[in-house]
């Protein structure tokens, strides 16, 4: 933790140099270790939506989320050891958006892994994205961690190669988020045998933190805040004494506790979502120890966006959200009542009123 | 004008709409009458809805749905009601204009033009069954 306070006063002071204002959007995620210098931080950007309008001019608000971003995870100080993209980088996952998203990210001075989105895989199944960012799911060692990135949104393969007339259509149906032609995510049976069989090469006392694009656990199927096979994830999991599952595409702080695993979402560069309980229509399962963020601020543009910065503590997860012009939220991982919880409104009588979704 | 010409042209007037009418007097609907208007009010929530998730409407080819997914978080329930950046009170239909204009990066609609109606009917639609709190924020 000392590590982190540190890291933080370091980077805040950095920042105020550079007068980017007193708050800024992200998550740093850390992990420690019980011996202090086995600690390290890594920082997640996802959701950045770059969207092409024609020639070489793209949606500017969407390209200036993750232009700040990328800024700002250049001054994290230490450095963080690696980034994680959250996936959509796309919006439509054209060539020229990844490009485009590919050489805003080029600036990172940190090396970064991706993980796929559906904005970034249906309009050619990832094969232009392969050939930027490398394969759709591995698994890599860091500091004693095991790592692992899966493509989580995958569908049908009837949905997949049946059902459409041309690629760009299969992409703009997926690209709906609430489109009734959509079809559910999962993980798919390939992915869960390499899974079973990279995890049985695991050690079960190794910290497990698995990457997805879409939340391991359903939350409310009408937007994908779902996968489907997100049990047999689950199942697959349970042996290990720590796992943690980070998950983009929601475009919200949610945060859940299932057995023995984690669950943390992190935020969107480009555009929040509303939390599926502000739909009047919808059956949905936000996690009850979900504290929301605020409510968006339409009027300021980078509002409710922004990204994270995550410590590994003693194999767990402690995410800081830094939120443009919203106080600063960190969700930490609670040994005793072992679940992550919100570091200051996890109270009910801490609640504020823009924490209230209707 | 005398009284006499008032009177005529109100006779014609109520002749014409009698034909237009027919036969039904004016507090009389039928089942038949209350599936089609309520056939009218879906079809404009349906143009409403393509409206909603079509980048038509804007010049960035971004949609409302982008955002606002089955219109959530548009809170028509709350209209009219004061928003703080704007200093004022506003009715619903000022608040997609902003929208136009802002994220879409497009013109804004006049208050009666069928489109901001079938917008509002889809965004109103959408929140079918929650109570009116205007002014609520």
């Amino acid at each position: 933790m000392n590590t982190f306070n540190n890291s933080r006063r370091n980077f805040m002071k950095n920042a105020g140099t550079l007068a980017l204002g007193s708050t800024l959007p992200f998550s740093l995620v850390e992990l420690a270790f019980a011996e202090s210098d086995q600690n390290f931080t890594f920082a997640y950007i996802s959701d950045a939506h770059i969207q092409h309008i024609k020639g070489t001019s793209f949606v500017r608000n969407w390209d200036r989320g993750l232009i700040r971003a990328v800024a700002e995870t250049n001054l994290l100080t230490p450095k963080p050891d690696f980034v994680i993209f959250g996936g959509d980088l796309a919006q439509l996952g054209s060539k020229a958006e990844l490009d485009h998203g590919a050489e805003i990210m080029s600036a990172l001075n940190t090396k970064a892994h991706y993980v796929m989105g559906e904005h970034d895989y249906y309009l050619d199944l990832g094969e232009y994205w392969e050939k930027l960012f490398g394969p759709q799911y591995y698994s890599f060692e860091h500091k004693g961690v095991h790592f692992i990135i899966l493509n989580s949104i995958k569908t049908y393969d009837d949905w997949t190669f049946k059902r459409w007339p041309t690629n760009e259509q299969r992409m703009l149906e997926m690209a709906g988020l609430d489109n009734p032609n959509g079809s559910p995510f999962m993980v798919g049976e390939e992915q869960r045998k390499w899974l079973k069989s990279d995890l049985a090469k695991t050690n079960k006392n190794t910290p497990v933190v698995v990457f997805s694009h879409s939340p391991l656990q359903k939350i409310y199927k009408g937007w994908n805040f779902w996968t489907e096979d997100a049990d047999q994830i689950q199942a697959l999991l349970k042996p290990f004494k720590q796992v943690s599952v980070i998950y983009g595409h929601v475009h919200q702080i949610q945060y859940n506790q299932i057995g023995n695993i984690s669950f943390n979402s992190v935020m969107a560069t480009a555009w929040p979502w509303p939390y599926p309980q502000s739909y009047a229509q919808a059956e949905q399962y936000l996690p009850k120890l979900t504290v929301p963020m605020n409510r968006a601020d339409p009027f300021f543009e980078r509002d409710a966006t922004g990204w994270q910065f995550i410590n590994l503590a003693n194999g767990r997860v402690d995410l800081n959200y830094t939120l443009y012009n919203n106080a600063s939220r960190i969700v930490r991982y609670n040994t005793k009542k072992k679940r992550p919880e919100d570091s200051a409104y996890q109270n009910e009588d801490a609640l504020i009123p823009p924490q209230t979704h209707y | 004008m005398s009284n006499y010409h008032q009177k005529s042209i109100a006779y014609c007037f109520g002749l014409m709409a009698f034909a237009v009418t027919g036969t039904s007097r004016a507090d009389e609907f039928t089942k038949a009458d209350l599936q089609r208007y309520q056939q009218q009010f879906m079809a404009t929530v349906a143009e409403g809805r393509e409206l909603w998730t079509s980048p038509k409407l804007g010049t960035n080819g971004v949609a409302c749905a982008q955002c606002h997914p089955n219109a959530a978080n548009t809170h028509p329930e709350t209209y009219p009601k004061f928003q703080k950046q704007l200093g004022k009170v506003i009715p619903l239909w000022e608040m997609i204009n902003w929208c136009l204009r802002n994220p879409l990066e497009g013109q804004p609609l006049a208050a009666d033009d069928p489109k901001m109606t079938a917008l509002q009917a889809y965004v109103t639609y959408e929140r079918r069954g929650v109570k009116l709190e205007p002014g609520k924020h």
